[in-house]
């Protein structure tokens, strides 16, 4: 198969690779990396055609441009014979082509004046087509990589341009043009990302069971697929002028402020096609057909496995807050006449109870599992911290086969995206593990409430902070940036 | 909320999830509205046989929407052959044959994806709670006493 030499983003370098998998993947090609290195932006990969690198690079976010690798050294003479050598049957078809030649140097620079001679250096290709700047039908790229810190290149390549990726869309959606966001928003770089790695794609049904302000039906949505979710807090769906907010609801409604909801966020991509809408509700009581009933018809009727992808970022209990329907404490037979009698009333707010990060995670997963079509995928952000000792485990489940980690690391934590691929049913063995949660039920079957604070259910957020420290080395940080008793006393 | 999003509905008490009358949830008090939309022939194709289409039957039945054919449409019949005029053709002497969404298809996009609850209820068959709809938003949130 011919080699490419593939263009990327020198950041997010473990979603990279990812990435591509997973467009080779949608696409149906073949892809072998070569040769990868974390600290290059230049990879080489071997593909069955220039079509199939075509098809690769225009949905991917973390690459610049795919090229066809026309040759590659350690230093210039090296270069030149492996141009020599793989290339020279493709030169005589573009002898006349309208041609461009640039440089491409990664952690170094080729002063303007040596430019002119490098490119004079390759005359040997013997191009007499008129030179172009702007869209040459040729465009030839020399790729040089320093070793940070060094004045010399130690590898190069010569590659002819191919095609663009997709990147333009991390502009197109930036979250600063966005009209309708909130504080825990996935930077749009990201959430285009994790809709590739769940492999949205025109004609499938795509569902987020935290959308919040929409981000990532957004990003799925913008790759063709159809997609609506859910949200426990149905002020963040109606937005400013929904029922929940009467303030700008008056102002939107005097022709003040404009409507900001997840339906205006479509809206102003022009993406209302693909939006199928967003419903109140909670994971751990989700009304999505065929979810808790273990799979196609184990419960009721109703069927399972009708989605052909889930992405979501969880609430990770930090920033935004972590809860499910129900109560700390059991209700009294009083109680409970109160609700019954009270919840159709229009002010009534159904009790919430903080839950079990590493149970979410495990509803999440079984919830998957329910409701996803066969090798369907499932796209989820998860919170870490970087010491090992308090590294949350990647989250299993039998149905569920994971098919990539990628790390974006913080200075103390960092989030994990994890893909998982939802087995053929034939494919599973073995059932879901026991509740984590802190409703547990004891010997004779009735539920224990153990009434935990939100940093009992959470390791991370506990971690999180304690700004992921053992505890003594707080409380001696804690004392030096006090002031002393004395001298407080003192400036009073 | 569009009429297709009824069909993966049902109702959120874990203790309705067994019985055989949660799903489909009713609609009841609804007040419908028409969202005009792009037609999207490959998404009806994708989804149309995940559709439990007796209920969806059940559910246009009780809204009074005109009555869906008795069996699943087959995937061919969304698609019709048409002859049309070839572009950059001024003389209109040469045409191509392409393939348009055929009035089933046209009829189903009206229905699943053009049609919504903008207000009113649904109402599980099992346990009757109701699900309030407003704005086009369903709330499934249960109250206390049902969680």
């Amino acid at each position: 198969m011919p080699l490419y030499l593939v263009r990327f983003v020198q950041m997010h370098e473990s979603f990279r690779k990812a990435e591509l998998e997973a467009l080779a993947e949608l696409a149906g090609v073949e892809i072998e990396f070569v040769s990868y290195q974390k600290d290059s932006p230049f990879c080489i990969v071997s593909l069955p055609s220039d079509a199939a690198a075509c098809t690769i690079i225009s949905r991917a976010i973390i690459s610049h441009a795919i090229y066809e690798l026309w040759g590659q050294g350690t230093d210039y003479p090296s270069l030149h014979t492996s141009v020599k050598e793989t290339s020279s049957h493709l030169w005589a078809q573009y002898a006349t082509t309208p041609f461009r030649f640039a440089i491409d140097s990664f952690q170094g620079h080729v002063p303007n004046a040596a430019q002119t001679k490098l490119i004079e250096s390759f005359s040997y290709l013997s191009f007499r087509g008129p030179i172009r700047m702007r869209d040459a039908p040729l465009h030839l790229r020399i790729f040089e990589h320093y070793p940070f810190g060094s004045p010399t290149p130690s590898h190069l390549y010569l590659g002819r341009f191919l095609a663009s990726s997709g990147r333009a869309a991390k502009t197109t959606y930036d979250l600063k043009q966005r009209h309708y966001i909130s504080t825990t928003s996935m930077d749009a770089e990201l959430a285009l990302v994790t809709a590739n790695m769940g492999l949205a794609a025109p004609g499938k049904l795509f569902y987020d069971p935290f959308m919040g302000t929409g981000g990532f039906p957004l990003a799925c949505a913008h790759f063709g697929a159809s997609v609506w979710g859910s949200d426990i807090d149905g002020r963040t769906l109606r937005g400013t002028a929904g029922v929940s907010s009467i303030q700008a609801k008056r102002e939107y409604e005097a022709g003040k402020g404009i409507k900001r909801d997840v339906l205006g966020n479509f809206r102003q991509y022009g993406l209302l096609g693909n939006y199928l809408g967003g419903i109140v509700s909670d994971i751990t009581n989700s009304p999505l057909r065929g979810c808790g009933a273990g799979g196609a018809g184990q419960g009721g009727k109703e069927q399972g496995a009708w989605l052909d992808g889930i992405v979501c970022d969880p609430p990770y209990g930090v920033r935004e807050g972590l809860r499910v329907l129900g109560t700390r404490e059991k209700l009294t037979d009083q109680e409970r006449d109160t609700h019954a009698d009270r919840y159709k009333e229009a002010a009534y707010i159904p009790p919430k109870r903080p839950y079990s990060f590493t149970a979410l995670l495990a509803d999440i997963l079984a919830f998957a599992s329910d409701t996803l079509v066969e090798n369907g995928r499932l796209s989820m952000w998860m919170p870490t911290a970087n010491d090992e000792d308090y590294d949350l485990a990647i989250p299993s489940h039998p149905s569920l086969q994971i098919v990539s980690v990628c790390v974006q690391p913080f200075s103390k934590w960092s989030r994990r995206l994890l893909t998982y691929r939802r087995l053929p049913r034939t494919e599973v063995t073995g059932n879901g593990e026991e509740s984590m949660d802190a409703v547990k039920k004891n010997e004779n079957g009735e539920e224990v409430y153990v009434r935990p604070r939100a940093d009992d259910l959470n390791d991370f957020r506990r971690k999180y902070f304690q700004g992921f420290r053992e505890g003594q080395q707080k409380d001696t940080q804690q004392t030096s940036s006090c002031p002393k008793p004395e001298e407080s006393t003192q400036t009073i | 909320m569009k009429i297709l999003t009824l069909n993966f509905l049902t109702c959120a008490r874990k203790l309705c999830k067994s019985s055989n009358t949660a799903f489909p949830l009713h609609p009841q008090d609804a007040e419908l509205e028409i969202v005009e939309q792009d037609m999207n022939v490959e998404f009806l194709r994708n989804i149309l046989p995940r559709l439990m289409w007796e209920e969806l039957s059940g559910v246009v039945g009780e809204l009074g929407l005109p009555a869906l054919p008795p069996t699943v449409p087959t995937l061919e019949s969304l698609t019709e052959k048409k002859l049309k005029a070839a572009e950059n053709d001024p003389t209109g002497m040469n045409v191509v044959e392409v393939e348009v969404p055929s009035q089933v298809a046209l009829d189903l996009h009206r229905l699943l994806l053009e049609t919504c609850v903008k207000e009113g209820k649904l109402v599980c068959g099992s346990c009757g709670h109701e699900y309030q709809v407003r704005e086009g938003i369903a709330n499934f949130l249960l109250p206390g006493h049902l969680v």
